[in-house]
């Protein structure tokens, strides 16, 4: 059964969450790569960091135990705290 | 609703009444009366042969069942008169058919509809009737947690809120006669239209009880009133947020506290009114810390806060010297910090008392600023008995209070205009009082133990530039 409820709010906003938005640029920033463990996905993942790491970004490595569950709550807290910017490889 | 011509019965199973009438219905349609028979719970406990499903309740709701069995004699489609229950008698005068039931008890009195039991009322009344709430209905994905996703919508204080269902909304709305499309104003900082449906949905999120409502509306409207200053309140760096004092036989009824631990946790009226104001800032005004709320601190008073007075004391009200009539209810908005206690253990006379309390008094803000916030002073029972005994008013107490304050013009500083300050050099004793005109606000209430009063500082900001306290009648 679905719940129902009343929005509480001025109605501004849509209902649904919006992502932030997206920063103009990288410069400055702390950039993260998020390896799901994915097969070869590390392969993607380490020319991005060349890449990146060429044009004097910083970037920092992440990787989750297995892309079967979500990533664990530690692991989260640590790239919020660490990194402005976060790419995932998602599949093989 | 159109019914079936000749009666119309609304029954269930569960009822023994029911189960006893059931054959007498069966004798009306037998003898020639035509009886539909409307079934709350089992379709197949009726034996006559017109019988209509009503499990959804649907017709029960829209008949106003309260009692079943009910009996209604139907003309031209519409209902005509009912009788409830069964007593020979009425139901033989009712139909015109005489000896009906014979052998069968005299009299029985019904059961309570099913349409009426606790929580389903407001379900009926949501489904089928014409309830509009005017608020945006939010579905939640399913196996969502709705606490944790009011939470992630950014809907709450930081502390778990009541997810605003549609039937907790509803039951909150019947906590005022007030329409729920009625808007009290415009919500810094905003400026998003507040309805009474709004304030109910904080209501509900907040804890609160239907019956506390119309003291929430009563602190929204005092918030929005301009004078209030609930923007630049919600803004400012300092401390303060809205703390609200409830006078009147209201504090009674929905069980306030004025005793011990008035200021602190435990008591639902208290904790969750004050919150509801809060929420609604938050959700309605979109005030939220570290966006428009500046507050370099904050203070617990911000979760909400909402206490009320003993107005069983040797001195008059805040009511009565905010011009509330006696007898009605009200609450008072205050812009306010957290409480500073100062105890006096000693004085048993009121100038040693005005001492201790004026040394406490001078430290708000900074010792040497004169025109410092106004104050609210929560007098415990212990105090209190001081003051009476020596049949001292309050105001005499605020008089006593102004002068034991004043700042000498040698120590001024800390925000004190200069040119006020060279005024008090000019004229009179050298000094500037610490606080303005009106500016203490002594009320009564604590618990019984303790010699002790709670000093409650605001605002910095007063008066016309700022904030002043904000006074509205409770209404139902």
């Amino acid at each position: 059964m679905t719940t129902t409820l009343l929005d509480p709010t001025g109605e501004l906003d849509p209902v649904e969450r919006q992502p932030l938005s997206k920063p103009a640029s990288l410069d400055g920033l702390t950039l993260g790569l998020l390896d799901i463990s994915k097969a070869r996905g590390n392969i993607f993942l380490d020319r991005l960091d060349t890449l990146f790491t060429e044009r004097g970004i910083t970037v920092k490595r992440y990787k989750k135990p297995t892309f079967t569950r979500p990533a664990p709550v530690a692991l989260i807290q640590q790239m919020a705290t660490e990194v402005d910017v976060v790419v995932e490889g998602l599949a093989d | 609703m159109e019914l079936p011509e000749g009666f119309v019965a609304v029954v269930k199973q569960d009822c023994p009444t029911c189960v006893l009438v059931d054959p007498i219905l069966k004798e009306m349609e037998s003898r020639g009366t035509p009886v539909t028979v409307y079934v709350q719970d089992d379709p197949a406990f009726p034996t006559v042969s017109r019988v209509i499903d009503d499990r959804a309740l649907e017709h029960s709701f829209h008949l106003n069942i309260e009692t079943v069995p009910t009996l209604i004699k139907v003309e031209a489609g519409h209902e005509a008169t009912r009788i409830v229950g069964w007593e020979r008698a009425e139901w033989e005068a009712f139909t015109g058919l005489s000896k009906l039931g014979e052998g069968l008890p005299g009299y029985r009195p019904g059961c309570g509809s099913k349409s009426v039991e606790p929580g389903i009322a407001e379900r009926l009344a949501i489904s089928f009737g014409d309830v509009q709430f005017g608020a945006r209905a939010v579905e939640l994905p399913s196996l969502q947690d709705d606490i944790e996703y009011c939470f992630e919508h950014g809907w709450s204080d930081g502390l778990p809120v009541v997810p605003p269902t549609e039937e907790r909304v509803y039951r909150m709305l019947q906590g005022t006669r007030r329409a729920a499309d009625e808007v009290l104003g415009l919500v810094p900082p905003n400026h998003s239209e507040c309805t009474i449906t709004k304030v109910a949905i904080n209501a509900v999120m907040a804890g609160c009880k239907p019956e506390y409502l119309p003291v929430v509306i009563a602190c929204v409207e005092a918030a929005l009133d301009p004078a209030f200053c609930l923007h630049g309140l919600l803004a400012t760096t300092w401390f303060s947020g809205p703390m609200a004092i409830v006078n009147g036989p209201i504090r009674a009824s929905i069980g306030m506290n004025w005793r011990g631990n008035l200021l602190g946790q435990g008591n639902r009226a208290n904790a969750t009114i004050g919150r509801a104001l809060q929420l609604l800032v938050r959700n309605v005004g979109g005030g939220r810390p570290q966006g428009a709320d500046q507050s370099a601190f904050g203070t617990p008073v911000k979760y909400g806060s909402c206490f009320a007075e003993d107005d069983a004391t040797a001195w008059t009200t805040l009511a009565e010297d905010r011009g509330i009539a006696a007898g009605a209810s009200s609450a008072t908005l205050f812009s306010a910090d957290g409480p500073i206690g100062c105890a006096d253990q000693k004085s048993r006379e009121p100038k040693g008392l005005i001492t201790s309390l004026a040394g406490t008094l001078v430290a708000i803000d900074h010792h040497r600023m004169a025109n410092a916030a106004d104050v609210v002073i929560v007098v415990g029972p212990e105090h209190g008995r001081v003051f009476d005994s020596a049949g001292w008013s309050k105001a005499d107490a605020v008089d006593a209070l102004q002068s034991a304050t004043r700042i000498h013009g040698h120590d001024l500083g800390m925000g004190t205009d200069k040119s006020a300050a060279a005024a008090a050099h000019a004229d009179g004793d050298g000094t500037l009082a610490k606080f303005r005109e009106g500016g203490i606000h002594l009320v009564r209430a604590g618990g019984d133990a303790g010699m002790f009063s709670a000093i409650i500082p605001g605002w910095l900001v007063k008066g016309e530039l700022g904030t002043d306290p904000v006074t509205r009648e409770i209404t139902p």
